[in-house]
């Protein structure tokens, strides 16, 4: 058992299935990647060489990050795949927590009555 | 003897109790130094009621009573009853759900070692200039530099290194319970006490991150002149009261939650009857996690809002009553028709139930956001929250102390000790807190250090004071039974109560790797199941064979002692006279901690197999014993 302990994953217990698998992960990553860079870069545009005007500009880049957000969580930190229901669940209720933190700390701080 | 045969022999006792990762030995730990500061914490407590006793009393000093409230309420919370929480939670969590030891045994002891020196760093503070005296709230502007002294930078330098102790564990439960059930273990199998301890975990991941925010901006406010608190420059302290209640009404769900798990394991064992609702009982446990983080708010009526931020809080406080009262309910329905035995744990655990109700009751009175302000800063407020710490999480603890007192140390605590302790708590405890409800109505201020007299409060203040000594007592009484009873108690088998769940499948004492063969897990309650349809063993889901164990590691404390040593050094930057310079402490204590850090990634440590042979060998000699 303990002398595989040093030996890469790969080698010591991967099927050639698995290594197509994680192969083809590779490449949805990348792909995920060189697209959330767009995005960023679209934002940027967006508001630097005023492509959209500027009422529109805040909900547009909020929209672009909601999708970036969703992105990140679920194909780099793979919520995605199978055997993720506890992370989701986790992730999931620390969003729907904070919610009302952040709306109070935004809003509830003594400066208007509600 | 065998049982420590593998590599803890090989070593000192006092190296051994510094570097290990069993989760057995580490709730020890817990229990023990929880219980230091709990006796400390009880004495302030002791010292206040004296100085109460009558009106103009100059027994402390105003100064002295604050700093008292303030490490009082410090110290119970984070210091006492969250490390006496986690010993349970350590010994009996991995035993019920058939795991060898938790997830990470290494991120457990340094999850004791960070609570260990947080909780020193707080207390060293008594040596410095005087302990914090802002309340455990620590209430920006009292707390910010313009106002705060040194004991302030104690509190939060203190508290942030405790946190991330209670942080790590927290996650490490988690982890523990989704990852490491034994077959036939299902969520839906586990324990009560698994299942809040699950939920307390997850609401501590969620709370004690705020917390950390919180005290990391006024750490800046305080030490490196941030202004995120202090009006007059753009700041604002209402959002350090949110922070902290955010933080602040999860921890109460924290402390309660597992001991609701322990009464609902309590309640069915010596009712020799399964739990009544066992499915609603999770689901009410679940929610309550939930509501938990939907109305600190009602902690800040008074603040000034807004009556329609107030509304919705007050409505989602009194929510939480529906899950707690399906709870309540749960517990009588076990007991009802059961073969009931009145021991001392039994008698703890059954108690608990109305003496919780009582402070649910006045609860649901504080969440009525109008009156709470005749309600807000008096000893109504105090009444009802030791009516739910006490007479829930203290009555829990001693019935946990007494219920598994015989898993843990081999012998029962001695009976006839225990139910004369019981009733002097019992008494004692209504007699110093029922009259606090009246004083409060009758506009006693909390946190005052005296009262004028002939104000009506005189008689019942004695009456109080008195009830404290009779829990004091109790208490002492405890303590003596602890001893009496290692000294006189007979050794126990594995199955002293009768017990239904798996941690009485392993024998007295529990050898280290708790099973020897994993467990099949066949129904709710295994062990019962096993009893009433098999013949009365666990059946095993594995061959035995050898059994891989992690080795143990002295860089848990070196961590958590750089942290304790750069902690002080940030406190060192407010003090004015300091015999080094802040910087070099800091930088030490920084290279300790990270230094530590690079050692245990760099060091390859795969642990250690116990043959076979000494496995057969070890659960031979226990088995003669049990």
């Amino acid at each position: 058992m303990g002398e595989n302990l040093s030996q890469p994953f790969e080698k010591s217990s991967m099927t050639p299935e698995e290594i197509r698998k994680i192969n083809r992960e590779q490449r949805i990553q990348t792909i995920a990647f060189g697209f959330m860079i767009a995005i960023t870069l679209l934002a940027f545009i967006a508001v630097g060489a005023d492509v959209v005007p500027g009422s529109f500009a805040i909900p547009f880049i909020l929209g672009l990050a909601g999708i970036q957000l969703f992105l990140q969580l679920y194909y780099f930190m793979h919520l995605k795949d199978k055997d993720h229901g506890w992370p989701n669940t986790f992730i999931v209720s620390g969003i729907v927590l904070v919610i009302p933190t952040i709306v109070a700390l935004m809003l509830l701080i003594g400066v208007t009555k509600y | 003897m065998v049982r420590e045969a593998t590599n803890t022999l090989q070593k000192s006792v006092l190296w051994d109790w510094l570097t290990t990762v069993d989760h057995k030995k580490l709730a020890v730990l817990y229990l023990i130094s929880g219980t230091l500061f709990f006796l400390k914490a009880g004495l302030m407590a002791v010292f206040m009621r004296i100085q109460l006793m009558f009106p103009m009393n100059d027994f402390l000093s105003g100064q002295t009573f604050n700093e008292f409230i303030t490490m009082h309420g410090t110290i119970m919370l984070f210091l006492a009853a969250t490390p006496l929480l986690f010993a349970f939670m350590n010994y009996i969590v991995p035993l019920q759900i058939g795991a060898r030891d938790v997830a990470f045994p290494f991120v457990n002891a340094l999850g004791f070692w960070l609570f260990f020196f947080g909780g020193l760093l707080v207390s060293l503070s008594w040596f410095f200039g005087g302990a914090p005296d802002a309340g455990w709230t620590s209430y920006v502007p009292l707390a910010s530099r313009d106002y705060g002294g040194l004991g302030i930078d104690f509190y939060v330098l203190g508290l942030q290194v405790s946190g991330i102790g209670t942080l790590v564990s927290g996650i490490n439960f988690i982890v523990t319970i989704i990852n490491m059930r034994a077959p036939g273990m299902t969520m839906m199998r586990m324990p009560l006490f698994c299942w809040t301890t699950l939920v307390t975990s997850i609401l501590i991941v969620f709370a004690f991150t705020p917390l950390a925010a919180g005290l990391a901006l006024l750490m800046l406010d305080r030490m490196f002149d941030g202004m995120f608190f202090i009006p007059g420059e753009g700041g604002n302290v209402v959002i350090w009261q949110h922070i902290f209640w955010i933080f602040g009404h999860p921890e109460v769900y924290i402390l309660v939650l597992p001991a609701f798990g322990m009464i609902s394991e309590i309640i069915p064992t010596f009712s020799k009857k399964r739990l009544f609702g066992y499915t609603a009982m999770v689901f009410a446990t679940l929610i309550i996690g939930f509501l938990g983080f939907m109305v600190w708010m009602h902690h800040m009526f008074t603040v000034g809002i807004g009556p329609i931020a107030n509304s919705v809080f007050a409505i989602a406080t009194m929510i939480i009553g529906i899950p707690t009262g399906i709870k309540i309910f749960n517990w009588l329905f076990t007991m009802w028709g059961g073969k009931l035995t009145f021991n001392t744990a039994m008698l703890c655990a059954s108690s608990f139930v109305p003496t919780f109700v009582l402070g649910g009751v006045t609860g649901v009175m504080l969440a009525m956001a109008p009156v709470d302000h005749l309600y807000h800063d008096t000893y109504f407020v105090v009444a009802h929250f030791h009516y739910i710490i006490l007479g829930g999480i203290v009555l829990g603890l001693i019935g946990a102390t007494f219920y598994w007192y015989p898993k843990m140390f081999g012998h029962k605590l001695n009976e006839t000790l225990g139910k004369i302790m019981f009733w002097m708590f019992y008494v004692g405890f209504h007699l110093t807190f029922f009259v606090q409800h009246i004083l409060g109505l009758i506009g006693m201020p909390r946190r005052v250090y005296t009262y004028l007299e002939d104000q009506g409060m005189d008689t019942m203040n004695m009456i109080s004071t008195i009830g404290a000594f009779v829990m004091s007592a109790a208490i002492i009484l405890l303590v003596i039974n602890i001893v009496y009873s290692a000294m006189k108690s007979p050794r126990e088998g594995g199955d002293p109560w009768d017990g239904r769940t798996l941690e009485w499948a392993t024998p007295t004492p529990v050898p280290e790797y708790n099973f020897a063969q994993t467990p099949q897990v066949r129904s709710l309650d295994p062990l019962f199941y096993e009893k009433i349809h098999g013949d009365g063993t666990m059946k095993p889901a594995e061959p035995i064979g050898d059994i891989h164990m992690p080795n143990g590691s002295i860089y848990p404390f070196t961590i958590s002692l750089g942290l304790f040593i750069a902690g002080f050094g940030f406190i060192m930057l407010n003090m004015e006279n300091a015999i080094i310079s802040p910087w070099i402490v800091i930088a030490v204590g920084g290279i300790i901690t990270f230094g530590s850090m690079a050692l245990h990634s760099v060091k390859e440590d795969h642990g250690y197999h116990i043959s076979k042979e000494t496995v057969e060998q070890m659960e031979k000699e226990v088995g003669t014993n049990g």
